[in-house]
């Protein structure tokens, strides 16, 4: 054997290696299920690619206690309610992702659709998603044919939440 | 009498809706008189010879205001020597954030050594006025009390050594040049301000 070939074959090695691990990545990335997004624009991306159905986006942290409380309450929109589709936004703390975020939704299992926001300059783009919006969570908003209903306030239930979003689509219409 | 109460409530309806996000820059902001982790009562109005206000809305659980808290310190002390007084004051309802009791206050102020009145919003009536929403929220005001910054401290809650504009200390400095703030509102996430149903 040649050293050419070898050095062929030593590089086969490490292409299926490479093939194998970002093979492997990909997989683990999809069971995590977590979307991240760079800035604003790629959550906007999102929302219009997919919104043949209308989108009930909801903003939250880990560490904000009235969100945690209410993401079964969206949970439960998401399974019960045909007419719409859940997106959460995490704006954990990038340190925290790993540590915390991908383990908490590990453990609750959730079907919503899960992502991450990255773009931590919030000036950039908080009013970009309503002008009223003054940067407080949980913040929840409504999306249907490009329209928009943005509300920044907690949900005491899923009856009440459900009932908003009710109300909302018809208000879109 | 009777008339003077329709008064009040013609007011009271009437502000509820030209004011129904609180204060812009521009506006004059009141005064109040709130009780501070020494039990001391603080208005703004102590404070004769003040060039200016820094009024954060704060609070002890929120992990937002507590990754701004040393900040916090750091510019009272350093804008007290300049003629600034910080107030920081918490509105949330103890009834529905426990952890942020007067007697929580008290204890986390003498902990970190709060160098600044810590105010307690009894009745949580001062938040809604200034159109506070969530911790932290910085209002800056002049020595007349006119708002002229209202939103985040700087632009990265995270790490602050990796902060790039200094909103707040910018704002001030304008101040100083007797110029107005850019930009004059920022936005930021914060926990909002906690209220019992």
């Amino acid at each position: 054997m040649n050293i050419s070939l070898f050095l062929k074959k030593k590089q086969m090695k490490y292409f299926r290696l490479i093939v194998f691990s970002i093979f492997f990545l990909s997989f683990s990335i999809k069971a995590q299920n977590l979307i991240t997004f760079q800035n604003f624009d790629e959550l906007n991306a999102y929302v219009q690619n997919n919104s043949e159905i209308p989108l009930v986006v909801n903003f939250w942290a880990t560490w904000c206690t009235p969100c945690v409380k209410e993401l079964p309450y969206f949970q439960k929109l998401h399974q019960d309610n045909p007419n719409v589709k859940v997106i959460t936004v995490s704006l954990d703390f990038e340190k925290q992702v790993e540590s915390k975020l991908k383990p908490f939704l590990k453990k609750k299992n959730y079907t919503f659709v899960t992502t991450y926001m990255a773009d931590k300059k919030f000036n950039n783009w908080i009013s970009k998603v309503d002008e009223n919006w003054s940067g407080s969570i949980p913040a929840t908003w409504i999306i249907k044919a490009n329209k928009g209903i943005f509300v920044e306030q907690e949900f005491a239930s899923f009856e009440e939440l459900n009932q908003f979003v009710n109300e909302s689509l018809t208000k879109l219409n | 009498m009777k008339r003077i109460g329709f008064f009040a409530l013609l007011m009271g309806v009437l502000m509820s809706f030209t004011n129904p996000t609180g204060y812009k820059v521009g506006d004059k902001a009141t005064d109040f008189k709130l009780k501070s982790v020494d039990n001391k009562m603080y208005s703004m109005a102590d404070y004769k010879d003040a060039k200016g206000f820094i009024v954060v809305f704060t609070c002890n659980h929120c992990p937002y205001a507590v990754k701004y808290e040393d900040r916090i310190i750091d510019l009272a002390t350093r804008y007290k020597s300049k003629g600034y007084v910080l107030l920081a004051i918490n509105s949330n309802d103890p009834a529905a954030q426990p952890e942020d009791s007067f007697e929580l206050m008290q204890k986390r102020a003498k902990e970190k050594k709060f160098t600044f009145p810590y105010l307690f919003d009894e009745g949580q009536k001062i938040y809604p006025q200034y159109g506070a929403t969530k911790t932290p929220h910085v209002f800056l005001l002049d020595k007349n009390l006119v708002v002229k910054y209202i939103g985040a401290i700087d632009d990265n809650v995270e790490d602050a050594s990796q902060v790039k504009e200094k909103y707040l200390e910018n704002a001030i400095a304008a101040l100083e040049k007797g110029q107005e703030p850019t930009p004059n509102t920022t936005k930021a996430i914060g926990c909002s301000i906690k209220v019992k149903k």
